[in-house]
């Protein structure tokens, strides 16, 4: 059977390098992640070497070698946020979680990352849960938010 | 009666006389929602609008709408500039003028819309209403224009937006865009356009304040078979949003700068690199494209010119360093963004090896205007060395955040104190951040200074992006310095050595001085005394021998904050103390007496067995073992531990 990858590759018509980073976003807007088989794959349909593939991608904070939660909290790390202390926020994010920026939960639940300005200083700390945004979180809020989310968790196993 | 695109392309666009018949007339105020059959309710639908809750608000009215049985608009617009006030509501009645509402959410949609259906305003919630000629203002309503946030500014490049529905290009057809691309590609040579850029003294808005028209000129001159434009749109700054936002509210008008931009060099092809995560601005850029094509504005032979151009939009995988001219040209070409070594520049060799120019989202979407009015319009507006506007973001510490956009010449006295309504929370003002990572703080001595490149040249400041971070009496001064360092410090593409050990090594010293050592003796005094001896010289070598401008202007926080704040950084190095209370490892503890129950819960707690007491009878924290993490803190019931 054809992976998501495969399609994604073949769609492509031309193997100029510069569509590179495009077919890695487009794969990793589909997977969530970038595989050992994703960069492969990209690799011989560039005829690039794969060691070159993964040293452009681990470049850009975007791209990510390991799978992300089914809630993936981004946490404003911008300047304003940072004012109005995010970094209490975060504290406590790790502490419940017990992850890091880039990490994952064993059970596959959550993922974090600390992103830039999110455009909304008005009204920080802002956090996004699956581009759902939230805002003015405080530090007391996370305990009930995750315990929330882990509620709405549809997911049939 | 022929359809919009129609009427639109022939009796508006191609009609360059600007003098329309009644009928026209007519039509364009009903585009413009000036004249209206039923109510329209407008709603700011932008990233600050949706996470302040726009979506529920929007939910809210089509609610009310049904309950009420009701027949009216509802249009998405974009930031209006004062995101502390969303979500915004706009309504417009027939007839009447156009009112705005602040903070208007699932709540109170229903009290403010039966105020304005039965004309009682509710007063409270009211922002302003518009000026519009022939419509009947609204009686014990102020206007929106006498409110100190918008009397201040002079808004060029975002007139519209928050005005006008940005996924919507017969609004801003009907607004008068796109006549100056028509003007420029049915009048003007490329030679032409470069010189009247050049004559009207537009500098380029994305830090360096390079003149746009002298770019524009040198790649023009240079020979080749294709030029490339790219827009500049990769805005990482933490605290920086105007890009993004002016893409949000109004892509049209950043795609007619960039077709006038692309024919005054003769370019075919442009790009525009906009940041991945900024999602909704991509989504609206792209369905601005979609709309501009199917006018015939984008392609091959635009309105029978000879003209071809389209425009590629590259997704920016989040670096900062790629706002880096020559680092975005590599991340365009699919490599690692780092910046290469200049010369060839550019104009000269950029993108493929084809002359290149780059221009930020801002300066582009000054060009219209220019082309429309001519150069010397332009010229009249700012001051001596700076000519135009300047696009600002208001953060941090202050009362209205948000967008705004004043004449060159104005005070930052001014931007702070009257147009961001003063410091939030009545609290003692302390510096401003001016352009991020990459900027400058200003202080009370020097605040007064005027918005104007060569001015703030003359204090070794900077523009840069155009951020101000306000900072109150609470705020650390080494602690923010720490932040942006650390951000430089990730964000260092590791080409040259100076950025990347440079920084580091700043980082580290930044964090021993916010810390108390465990252990007197050990080498941790030694790393802080290291600290105050070698800090700033560490800061000149990056500046003075960094590859590209990321090093280059790295150490720009430190020195101009060790300029005005050194008393701090000493009392953090010296005293081990944080006035502002913000360095937690500096923080120290006391136990009120008369507040403790002596319960011990933080003797117990304590890692460091800095509490001493006997049980019932008030503790005492020994001041010399303390750490100031602060466990005991967040252990007490009674409220009995403060901070000094
Ligand atoms: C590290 C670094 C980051 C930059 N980031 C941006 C950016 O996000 N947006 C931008 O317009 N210019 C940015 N610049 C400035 C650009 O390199 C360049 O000067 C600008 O885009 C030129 O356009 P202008 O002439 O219209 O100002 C950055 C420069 C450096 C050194
Ligand atoms: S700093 Fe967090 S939204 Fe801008």
């Amino acid at each position: 059977m054809k992976s998501k990858i495969d399609e994604i590759i073949e769609k492509q018509n031309n193997t100029d390098r510069s569509d590179l980073l495009d077919v890695l976003q487009e794969i990793q807007v589909i997977e969530g992640y970038l595989s050992e088989e994703a960069i492969i794959k990209t690799s011989q349909y560039f005829k690039l070497a794969s060691a070159k593939i993964y040293g452009i991608a681990s470049f850009y904070d975007h791209f990510k070698f390991v799978p992300q939660g089914r809630f993936h909290i981004k946490v404003c790390n911008g300047t304003a946020c940072h004012l109005a202390n995010t970094s209490n926020l975060r504290k406590e994010f790790e502490k419940i979680l017990k992850i890091q920026h880039g990490q994952c939960t064993r059970d596959g639940m959550f993922s974090i990352e600390y992103v830039p300005c999110m455009g909304a200083c008005g009204i920080s700390s802002v956090i996004s849960i699956n581009e759902e945004y939230y805002s003015s979180v405080k530090p007391s809020d996370v305990k009930d938010m995750l315990e929330n989310l882990r509620n709405t968790d549809d997911r049939i196993d | 009666m022929e359809n919009n695109i129609q009427f639109l392309k022939e009796k508006v666009l191609l009609n360059e006389t600007l003098s329309f018949s009644k009928e026209v007339e007519e039509r364009i105020k009903i585009l413009k929602h000036e004249k209206t059959t039923k109510p329209v309710i407008f709603v700011g639908a932008s990233s600050c609008g949706y996470v302040a809750g726009a979506q529920k608000t929007i939910d809210a009215i089509n609610n009310y709408i049904l309950e009420n049985n009701i027949s009216v608009d509802v249009v998405k617009v974009g930031c209006i500039g004062i995101c502390a006030l969303e979500p915004i509501m706009d309504v417009q009645l027939p007839g009447m003028t156009r009112v705005s509402f602040k903070k208007i959410n699932a709540e109170n949609v229903a009290s403010v819309l039966d105020g304005v259906f039965n004309n009682s305003i509710v007063n409270e919630c009211v922002l302003g209403q518009y000026r519009q000629k022939n419509l009947q203002a609204w009686e014990n309503v102020n206007f929106i224009d006498e409110v100190d946030f918008f009397a201040g500014q002079k808004r060029i490049v975002l007139e519209l937006n928050g005005i006008i529905d940005p996924e919507n290009i017969e609004a801003f057809i009907a607004h008068g865009g796109y006549r100056a691309f028509i003007k420029t590609i049915y009048h003007y040579t490329s030679n032409e356009v470069c010189k009247i850029i050049e004559k009207s003294e537009l500098r380029g808005r994305g830090g360096s304040g390079f003149p746009s028209g002298k770019k524009w000129k040198i790649a023009h001159d240079n020979a080749a078979d294709q030029r490339y434009l790219i827009c500049n749109a990769n805005e990482s700054d933490p605290g920086a949003f105007m890009e993004k936002s002016i893409i949000e509210s109004n892509p049209h008008k950043l795609i007619e700068g960039m077709a006038i931009a692309a024919y005054g060099i003769a370019a075919s092809k442009a790009y525009i690199y906009i940041r991945a995560d900024n999602k909704l601005a991509i989504e609206r850029f792209k369905k601005a494209l979609e709309q501009a094509k199917a006018f015939g504005l984008l392609g091959e032979n635009i309105f029978d010119s000879g003209f071809n151009f389209e425009i590629i939009i590259k997704k920016g995988p989040g670096a900062f360093v790629c706002g880096e001219e020559t680092a975005m040209l590599n991340s365009i070409e699919g490599k690692r963004g780092m910046p290469r070594y200049r010369p060839p520049y550019p104009t000269e060799r950029g993108l493929f090896g084809k002359p290149t120019i780059i221009n930020n989202v801002e300066t582009l979407c000054n060009v219209p205007q220019i082309i429309l009015n001519g150069p010397i319009w332009f010229n009249t507006i700012g001051t001596k060395a700076s000519k135009g506007t300047k696009v600002f973001t208001l953060s941090g510490k202050i009362n209205y955040n948000g967008i705004i956009e004043v004449e060159m010449g104005k005070s930052f006295e001014d931007i702070i104190f009257k147009i961001g309504g003063d410091v939030k929370d009545n609290k003692q003002f302390k510096a401003i951040q001016l352009g991020g990572p990459a900027g400058t703080c200003l202080v009370k001595e020097n605040i007064n200074i005027v918005v104007d490149y060569e001015e703030l040249n003359s204090i070794d400041a900077i523009m840069g992006s155009g951020s101000i971070i306000v900072m109150d009496e609470k705020t650390c001064i080494v602690d923010i310095t720490k932040f942006y360092i650390n951000f430089i410090q990730h964000e260092s593409c590791g080409k040259c050595i100076p950025c990347r050990e440079g920084t580091q090594r700043m980082l580290e010293i930044l964090e021993k001085i916010t810390k108390i050592p465990k252990d007197e003796a050990s080498h941790q005094t030694l790393e802080r005394f290291k600290g105050v001896m070698q800090l700033e010289s560490i800061a000149e070598v990056i500046k003075d021998t960094s590859l590209c401008g990321l090093g280059k202007t790295a150490a720009n926080t430190f020195l101009s904050s060790l300029k005005w704040f050194r008393d701090e950084y000493e009392e953090h190095i010296f005293d081990r103390k944080c006035k502002a209370g913000v360095c937690k490892e500096l923080r120290t503890f006391f136990i009120d007496v008369d507040k403790c129950t002596g319960c011990n819960a933080c003797m117990r707690k304590c890692p460091e067995n800095a509490i001493i007491g006997t049980i019932k009878y008030p503790h005492f924290i020994v001041e010399s073992k303390c750490t100031g993490c602060g466990i005991c803190f967040e252990t007490c019931k009674f409220s009995a531990i403060f901070i000094k």
